[in-house]
């Protein structure tokens, strides 16, 4: 038994009290253990996705027997996300270091390392109320760093987010209580197994169950009618915070693939073909949703937010499918925007520190402006899905994955039309930010109003440091390092998705030999 | 019993959903308490109800018990509802300390965004 397979739930589970407790009081010192220990996960993720190459592995907590204990699943899709998350987190955590958001409020490291728990147990666990405990973890830690360093609209919106992860916690207890009073049984492997055998007079308590479940994925995954909670969470979130949650929506773009095809998947009678039914027109209309929402954004945070809406639609459009052709290229759109609205949040950060605003209007031009255009250029063109950065490839992939004549005429000019609108949305806000700031003359009335208040938090006329551009440039970095290892990234995923959709090897490696059927 | 049990859980959940919906901090709050309640009660139902049972297997060839496993996802299911709870409690408690408003909805707030804190032109 493998036990490194625990430990991206143990070390940050261990770390993040001794942070919150020991070092409350000393930053330097609680940053230095946060990062170190976003380092060691991060070693522990590489490790994992090295070893993760052949049948899923298994570890059985206490060593208990698989349909009674609780059990940790690793196989290719759980370290590949494992390993996104602990990047992308180690991104976030120096961005928040150099700019010094983790010192406006209190526990921002603490809460850190929580939701690292979370995401990452959430990845592993192969128990179905074990994940929903896990999403109570990164949800409880998300609703701290949601409300970070406070102020009106942020709280407000807090309180909005967590009201509506409360309801969706409840649905999905009333979904597990569904699947359990049906089967017996809360082990995903067993319940794959359980439900083959459950009897037609059931099969509406089962379909029952499915849905519930795919409307509490949806709500994290922000799927239309359940997205509404998103672009005001994102936009009023501290930056660092938003660019972090950009793994949390995927949380529920994971569940759903790897609830709706092991549990729920081909050969059920009672939900066969139910999910992508249900998921594509959503999925469309989530698209249709995030582009007008970056057209008519008014805020560069909300006009990012509406984009992560816009590549969470087309994500789903590929995952509706439930195609292994269409699922490899979900997982490369993931991964590709997971990273891109990384990199738009963390830039956007270090913008708006600068102009003071996040309105997107013309303002004197900051230092550095050509720079900044150049990333948010960059990270744009990666977030519309425009040759040449992975968003090109990942966009390609997914139409070139959907090729059904009942989804093709909808997926395709879903995909397409949004890629054009966020286009327009992004070029608009670009020229407004970078292009037209340059002609507005600097000796305005109101830097006489900065004068008046010299100790400006955030150092407006300040240039952002190495440190604090290298998060955003590493994103950048890792989207043209995608494009250029998209052959052997597709390969993996392909080899992932064979291991997705093959049931009998995941119940078999859960349950024993007993369990094939 | 299954009606006791039923109708409760049903009640519950009305009562949850309509305070959720009047959108108010403390109504949200309360709704949100009683749809644990509702969902707790549910939990215990799936474990099909029986009276009188032991929890565990008897050695003595007694094959009728309750199901445990209900009682420890409820257990665990309050512990978690009750946290979350108290965390919400001190989210609504801030957001209406800081903004003298206790709606949970954002229009309004959204729109003072924009020409409030949006620039100063």
């Amino acid at each position: 038994m493998n036990h490194w397979i625990i430990a991206p739930v143990i070390l940050p589970a261990l770390l993040a009290p001794v942070i919150g407790f020991v070092m409350r009081h000393d930053l330097p010192l609680a940053r230095t253990a946060s990062v170190a220990g976003t380092v060691a996960l991060l070693v522990i993720a590489i490790g994992l996705f090295v070893t993760a190459g052949g049948d899923p592995q298994v570890y059985y907590l206490g060593d208990w027997p698989a349909p009674f204990g609780i059990v940790l699943v690793l196989d290719r899709l759980s370290a590949l996300m494992v390993l996104v998350t602990t990047v992308l987190a180690l991104l976030v955590l120096v961005h928040a270091v150099a700019t010094g958001w983790d010192a406006r409020g209190w526990h921002f490291h603490a809460l850190f390392q929580f939701q690292l728990m979370g995401i990452c147990g959430a990845f592993l666990t192969g128990d179905i109320f074990n994940l929903f405990v896990f999403f109570e973890i990164l949800l409880i830690a998300s609703y701290g760093l949601m409300v970070h360093s406070g102020g009106r609209d942020r709280m407000r919106a807090g309180l909005q987010y967590v009201v509506i992860n409360l309801a969706g916690s409840t649905l999905f207890l009333f979904a597990l209580g569904v699947l359990y009073s049906v089967t017996g049984t809360l082990n995903i492997a067993d319940l794959a197994l359980r439900l083959q055998e459950v009897p037609a007079d059931e099969a509406a308590l089962v379909r029952v169950a499915a849905m519930l479940l795919m409307i509490v994925f949806a709500l994290k995954a922000a799927l239309f009618p359940v997205q509404f909670w998103l672009p005001g969470a994102y936009a009023n979130a501290p930056a660092p915070v938003a660019a972090l949650f950009a793994i949390m929506t995927k949380v529920g773009a994971y569940a759903i693939l790897r609830i709706h095809t092991l549990v729920f998947g081909p050969g059920i009678v009672a939900t066969d073909g139910m999910a992508g039914t249900w998921l594509l027109p959503a999925a469309i209309v989530t698209i249709a949703i995030g582009a007008v929402g970056v057209l008519g954004a008014r805020n560069l945070l909300a006009l990012i937010a509406f984009s992560v809406l816009g590549s969470m639609g087309t994500l789903m459009v590929a995952i509706s499918a439930f195609s292994p052709v269409a699922t490899t290229a979900a997982l490369y759109y993931l991964v590709h925007s997971t990273f891109a609205a990384a990199a738009l949040f963390l830039l956007a950060d270090l913008v708006i520190a600068r102009r003071e605003a996040g309105h997107l209007g013309a303002r004197p031009a900051t230092l550095q402006n050509g720079l900044f255009a150049a990333l948010f250029f960059a990270a744009a063109i990666g977030m519309a899905g425009m040759p040449p950065l992975s968003g090109f490839i990942g966009k390609l992939m997914v139409l070139d994955a959907l090729r059904a004549p009942g989804t093709m005429a909808w997926a395709w000019s879903a995909v397409l039309f949004g890629s054009l609108m966020t286009i327009v949305g992004f070029a608009r806000a670009g020229s407004a930010l970078f292009w037209k700031s340059t002609a507005v003359p600097l000796d305005e009335p109101e830097t006489a109003e900065t004068d008046e208040a010299p100790e400006a938090p955030s150092g407006t006329d300040r240039p952002a440091g190495a440190m604090e551009l290298a998060p955003v440039m590493a994103t950048v970095a890792l989207l043209v390092m995608l494009t250029t290892f998209a052959g052997p990234l597709v390969g993996y995923l392909d080899g992932t998705t064979a291991q997705i959709f093959d049931r009998s090897g995941y119940v078999t490696a859960v349950l024993g030999t007993e369990g094939e059927t | 019993m299954e009606f006791i049990v039923a109708s409760s859980v049903g009640a519950l959940t009305a009562a949850g959903i309509y305070l959720i919906l009047r959108l108010r901090a403390f109504s949200t709050i309360l709704g949100l308490a009683l749809l644990s309640y509702a969902v707790n009660i549910f939990l215990f139902a799936s474990g099909r109800l029986s009276i009188d049972m032991p929890p565990v297997l008897s050695p003595y060839g007694e094959a009728n018990y309750t199901d445990p496993l209900p009682q420890a996802l409820v257990l665990t299911a309050i512990v978690i509802s009750f946290g979350m709870t108290a965390v919400l409690v001190m989210v609504a408690l801030g957001a209406y300390l800081e903004s003298d408003d206790d709606r949970i909805d954002m229009a309004e707030a959204a729109e003072n965004a924009e020409y409030g804190a949006g620039g100063r032109e």
